[in-house]
């Protein structure tokens, strides 16, 4: 919204105070200001009123036209002018030789061989208006020669506040609210607005008016005829068009301007077209073509203004064509109403139709108001066009009243929320300034909130701490810290694990840590053959891609390594995210948090990329928990899993996660020469595996006998499990320290590592024991390899 | 004898001087003092002397024995040295404008400024706390005080599931169960509430160069009896010259946000000018907008369990993902989560 200082300033004496200060105080106390403040008028200088006082036409130009004005000087100037409007009698705004309009420097000139001596102007080149169709037209009656700024308000300072810091104030949605802001800031006096009393027609008959439906607050109405006035006198149109408003005619100025000046908004109809004003919503459907010529579809929850049963306007939204202001309208009747702001707000969404009208009223007007701008209203147009009449009473029906909020603490409450001290004269001065009543004794006070501050905004004695240190200003505040007793802080153990995943996938495994989204890219597993599985979806999703919460982190990862490749040919990536990986019995979604980790290599090496993988998996549960990892055959769940090694990974008995391949339809598309392991770990099931304290053993003085043994096997676990049958406790370690693939003749090399801590060991008893396992395997027909 | 001993001293000496390795040396030292040495031999010859000459004799035969197996040691040392010489000048120099590649791994960016933060919070007492993603209407509506007909509720901001839960728009929607979780120990054993949660927040909106519909932020609560605007303040400004390292003028301005009461814009000196001339990167106002803040609102206390009469609190929202971009200099807010190896992979740890 645009505010112009030169509107402040009829309501509160600015006179002695930095324009700019205030208007940085003004960002710093009410609402943001944004950056650009323009200086209107800043950049014209010389242009003075002028008569044309003869008019010939342009030998050598079917445009020109060359002119004697009359600019106040003792002789005529002689200029040439291309305007389609010059007439001999006509004042206009003119640019002496020596002006200064924008960035040029009026000079005198030939045009098409005529010296010029001087420019006659249009609104538009003065800046006041975007009019450029003709010379500006000055109808006032000002001797020639005069300063056009002396005559009209064309320097001026204009603001603009960022819509969204208006939100909660209905009242500043107007200058005389901003006025009252600046007043409070200032600590100068708020005068009040000059008003017709409407009383003086209390014996005219009422408008036949009546609210049928509790989303009007109040609707009020008055009648008037004898508008004469077209063009609006020229300030108004100033102020209007630096306000971002295009002047239209007087009568439609006059609401706009009314909007502008109190936030009220107000519309004119033609009086033949509401006979009677019914304020209803329809239970039926159907369109409805607005004053822009906009057919717009009207549904049941769309309040209506209505004359009987046919709809006039859509209620604080827009008018409609058909009672719009014609030529020969006589009698207007103006509606000066407040709704329902939820009501508006969802309309003009329904409607996808926002208008300067419902953006206040969705912000909770004050319904005081309405009757309040129809006094000025009238005050205002009498002033400006004397021959109106008021043809009826004031007809208001005022069917909800919001109620009276008043709030009381004391100064100890005052201390204590803002940790300063404010004496008493400043909170009343304040308070006072900003409309509120302030009743005290001693340090107990009594608030009565105004009206405009108590549709939603001013409720609790919070919000008094906000009228008062605003205005204080939070630059001013003495600040400390707080006096609290320290108490030793308690890491969440999900956190604490995140952290340490992190760091031993980062910095011991050299993987890199991505960020992705929520939901499943559905094209992108499309491009990868994966279905795209959910448990749910986002209500009302119009996009595909940005629709189905992921079940599983994998998938993503697999279009990450896709969207990556060629960057290295051998890289790790992970996240610890969050899936929906199914619902509960009452329909609430079940969130995991999980460590998703995929490693890429180039080349068909996929068992040590596994390898790799487990190491990953035991070296996190050996770090963080100090536990041992088992693993045991899954059954696939995805269409993405390979249904040849997938394994749970398990510590203590549960289940954590688990570590895989990918399906080689899959990998057919993400990459046919390179490998790809997957690993999936809960972190909060990973948080709830109990820390074992670190199992500290002292090395044997001993020396121990290292014992390698080659056995004719392709696996490894019925070694293991002979070794685990021998029940030695000597053996200290068993190593894998060769495997041999060959079909038949596959083996593995074992190495076994045999101690004592109190004794030397001798070969014999060792042997008995690698012997013992030696005969055991035989008899599962594992021979020794020779 | 004597001409004989002082023949085979002389060629020992010459010997010595043209043995060139270990193995060399081993041969001289079993051709003279070996068991069929030389040396040796001469003792051996001895025999047929008499007791007066072999008195004599002997001296000095064990005598060049005694300088023969210390010149061959000393020879021994010689050679390892020349040895090791001879492989230090053998050891070429390495060319290191031959360029490397580092072996590492790397942090998304959210993850060390999210680190560092709870790392400045944590040193001034507060809990860091962990929230899900999905939650319901209560928690990040109701119990934060944001009406039922508020704009944020409505479809076309919040992501809402198809069971009626959401996508949390705000970290605020961990705020109540703080307050519940904390608020026994505020009222029992007078611990005030101090805590921060980081989290990722999804708003439904188009996305460009400034705009994502997924970011993190970082929620800050403390609850205590009587926690003040001044001590918002005091904090704030505190934590952000940590975070940046420098001292940080703040300023706030009038904000309005359901769950606070007075609610505040908070903006930060410019990092760039300082704020004293203005600059393109804070729109030549010196000022940077960065966090809303505010007290807790009365009805947010009361909800979360917490008598307002009797406590009152502050709480922050900081942009975490606003905070790594003005940090690393990061201009598309979609890099973050574009999973580019191109780009995560720069930004290594940064403590």
């Amino acid at each position: 919204m645009f505010l112009s200082m030169n509107w402040i300033k009829d309501f509160v004496d600015l006179s002695g105070l930095d324009d700019l200060k205030l208007i940085n105080q003004f960002s710093l106390s009410t609402a943001e200001v944004e950056n650009d403040i323009q200086f209107k008028g800043s950049d014209i200088s010389g242009i003075v009123v002028a008569e044309i006082k003869s008019v010939e036409p342009h030998p050598e130009s079917k445009k020109l036209h060359l002119l004697k004005v009359d600019a106040g000087e003792p002789e005529l100037t002689d200029v040439v002018c291309g305007a389609p409007n010059v007439r001999v009698g006509m004042k206009t705004a003119f640019a002496k030789v020596g002006a200064k309009i924008g960035d040029i420097e009026i000079a005198s000139r030939p045009l098409a061989g005529y010296m010029s001596y001087g420019m006659c102007c249009s609104e538009k080149e003065i800046g006041i208006s975007d009019d450029n169709s003709g010379i500006m037209d000055i109808t006032d009656d000002v001797k020639n020669g005069t300063d056009l700024k002396d005559i009209y308000a064309i320097d001026d300072i204009i603001f603009e506040v960022d819509n969204k810091s208006l939100t909660n104030r209905p009242d500043l949605w107007s200058h005389y609210g901003i006025a009252r802001e600046f007043a409070a800031i200032a600590q100068r006096p708020l005068a009040a607005l000059d008003f017709d009393d409407l009383s003086a027609y209390d014996d005219l008959p009422k408008v036949d008016m009546k609210i049928e439906d509790p989303l009007c607050y109040r609707y009020s109405c008055l009648q008037f005829e004898n508008i004469s006035r077209g063009v609006s006198p020229v300030d108004m149109r100033i102020r209007l068009f630096y306000c971002g408003m295009r002047a239209i005619n007087f009568l439609a100025d006059m609401t706009n301007y009314l909007m502008l000046e109190m936030g009220q908004p107000m519309h004119a109809f033609d009086s033949r077209k509401v006979e009677n004003i019914r304020v209803k919503r329809f239970d039926k459907e159907f369109e409805f073509e607005t004053l822009d010529g906009v057919e717009r579809h009207i549904d049941s929850d769309t309040l209506m203004i209505c004359n009987g049963d046919t709809p006039v306007a859509i209620a604080g939204i827009m008018g409609g064509l058909d009672s719009e202001i014609v030529d020969d309208t006589h009698t207007l009747t103006l509606e000066s109403a407040t709704f329902d702001a939820a009501s508006i707000r969802k309309s003009t969404v329904r409607l996808s139709h926002r208008t300067d009208a419902s953006m206040r009223y969705e912000k909770s007007l004050d319904p005081e108001l309405t009757v309040a701008a129809i006094a000025r209203f009238v005050f205002l147009l009498k002033k400006y066009d004397s021959g109106i009449e008021v043809v009826s009473a004031l007809t208001d029906d005022y069917a909800y009243k919001y109620p009276q909020v008043a709030l009381s603490f004391d100064k100890a409450f005052v201390d204590k929320y803002t940790g300063i001290e404010i004496d008493n004269d400043t909170i009343v001065g304040t308070l006072e300034r900003l409309g509120f009543g302030v009743t005290y004794s001693e340090d107990s006070f009594t608030v009565d909130v105004p009206s405009w501050r108590a549709t939603k905004d001013v409720t609790i004695k919070a919000d008094i701490i906000e009228e008062i240190t605003r205005i204080y200003g939070y630059d001013n505040f003495e600040i400390h810290t707080a006096d609290a007793p320290l108490f030793p802080t308690r890491p969440e153990p999900v956190k604490q694990d995140e952290d340490s995943v992190k760091d031993i996938l980062v910095k011991h495994f050299n993987l890199h840590e991505l960020h992705s989204y929520v939901w499943n890219y559905a094209d992108e597993l499309k491009a990868l053959g994966i279905a795209n599985v959910g448990e749910i979806k986002l209500e009302g999703a119009t996009n595909p891609n940005i629709e189905t919460i992921r079940k599983t982190m994998i998938p993503t990862q697999l279009c990450q390594v896709r969207s990556n490749l060629g960057w290295a040919d051998e890289f790790g990536i992970f996240e610890v995210g969050r899936v929906v990986s199914g619902m509960t019995d009452d329909n609430l979604c079940i969130e995991n948090k999980l460590l998703g980790v995929t490693l890429y290599k180039k080349g068909m090496d996929v068992r040590s990329l596994y390898f790799r993988m487990k190491t990953i998996i035991e070296t996190l549960a050996d770090e963080i928990k100090h536990k041992k990892v088992s693993y045991k055959r899954a059954e696939t769940s995805f269409d993405w899993e390979h249904p040849v090694n997938l394994n749970s990974v398990i510590i203590d008995g549960e289940v954590i996660g688990r570590i895989g391949l990918i399906h080689p339809s899959v990998m057919k598309k993400l990459d046919k020469r390179a490998s790809v392991v997957f690993a999936e770990l809960d972190m909060d099931k990973l948080a709830a595996v109990e820390n074992a304290s670190i199992s500290y053993e002292e090395p044997s003085k001993f020396p121990g006998i290292e014992i390698d043994l080659s056995f004719l096997t392709s696996r490894f676990a019925p070694i293991k499990e002979a070794i685990e049958r021998a029940a030695c406790e000597l053996i200290r370690s068993v190593e894998v320290i060769d495997i041999y693939e060959a079909g038949d003749a596959s083996s593995i090399a074992v190495r076994l590592t045999f101690a004592d801590s109190s004794r030397t060991l001798t070969r014999e008893e060792v042997t008995a024991v690698t012997d013992g396992i030696v005969a055991d395997l035989e008899s599962k027909r594992i021979l020794l390899k020779k | 004898m004597k001409e004989k001993l002082e023949q085979l001293r002389q060629q020992l000496m010459s010997d010595l001087s043209a043995a060139a390795d270990g193995q060399a040396l081993e041969g001289l030292r079993v051709k003279y003092l070996g068991k069929k040495g030389s040396v040796t031999d001469l003792l051996k010859s001895m025999k047929s002397l008499s007791n007066e000459e072999k008195k004599e004799f002997g001296q000095l035969v064990n005598g060049l024995k005694a300088q023969a197996a210390e010149s061959i040691s000393k020879r021994a040392e010689e050679l390892k040295e020349l040895e090791i010489k001879r492989e230090i000048e053998l050891m070429p120099e390495f060319d290191l404008t031959i360029p490397t590649k580092e072996d590492r791994g790397s942090y998304h960016p959210i993850t060390l400024v999210q680190r560092e933060c709870e790392r400045i919070f944590t040193t001034m007492g507060f809990n860091v706390e962990d929230y899900p993603e999905v939650v319901t209407d209560y928690e990040c509506f109701e119990a934060v005080n944001v009406p039922k007909d508020h704009p944020a509720r409505d479809m076309q901001d919040t992501y809402y599931l198809t069971n009626g839960e959401l996508l949390k728009s705000q970290t605020s929607a961990a705020q109540n169960a703080i307050l519940k979780k904390y608020g026994k120990r505020l009222m029992e054993e007078g611990m005030p509430i101090r805590a921060i949660f980081p989290g990722r927040c999804f708003r439904n909106e188009a996305t460009d160069a400034t705009h994502e519909n997924t970011f993190f932020q970082m929620e800050g609560v403390m609850v205590d009896k009587d926690i003040s605007i001044s001590n918002l303040i005091y904090f704030m400004k505190t934590m952000l010259s940590e975070v940046f390292q420098r001292d940080i003028k703040v300023r706030l301005r009038p904000g309005f946000f359901p769950f606070v009461e007075p609610g505040f814009e908070l903006d930060i000196s410019c990092l760039i000018c300082g704020g004293e001339t203005g600059c393109p990167s804070c729109n030549h106002s010196g000022w940077l907008e960065l966090c809303p803040c505010g007290m807790i609102h009365p009805e947010v206390l009361k909800e979360g369990g917490i008598d307002p009469d009797e406590y009152t609190g502050f709480a922050f929202g900081l942009g975490l993902t606003r905070l790594a971009m003005m940090k690393y200099g990061i201009k598309d807010i979609r890099d973050l989560n574009s999973g580019s190896l191109k780009v995560m992979s720069q930004f290594t740890d940064d403590k």
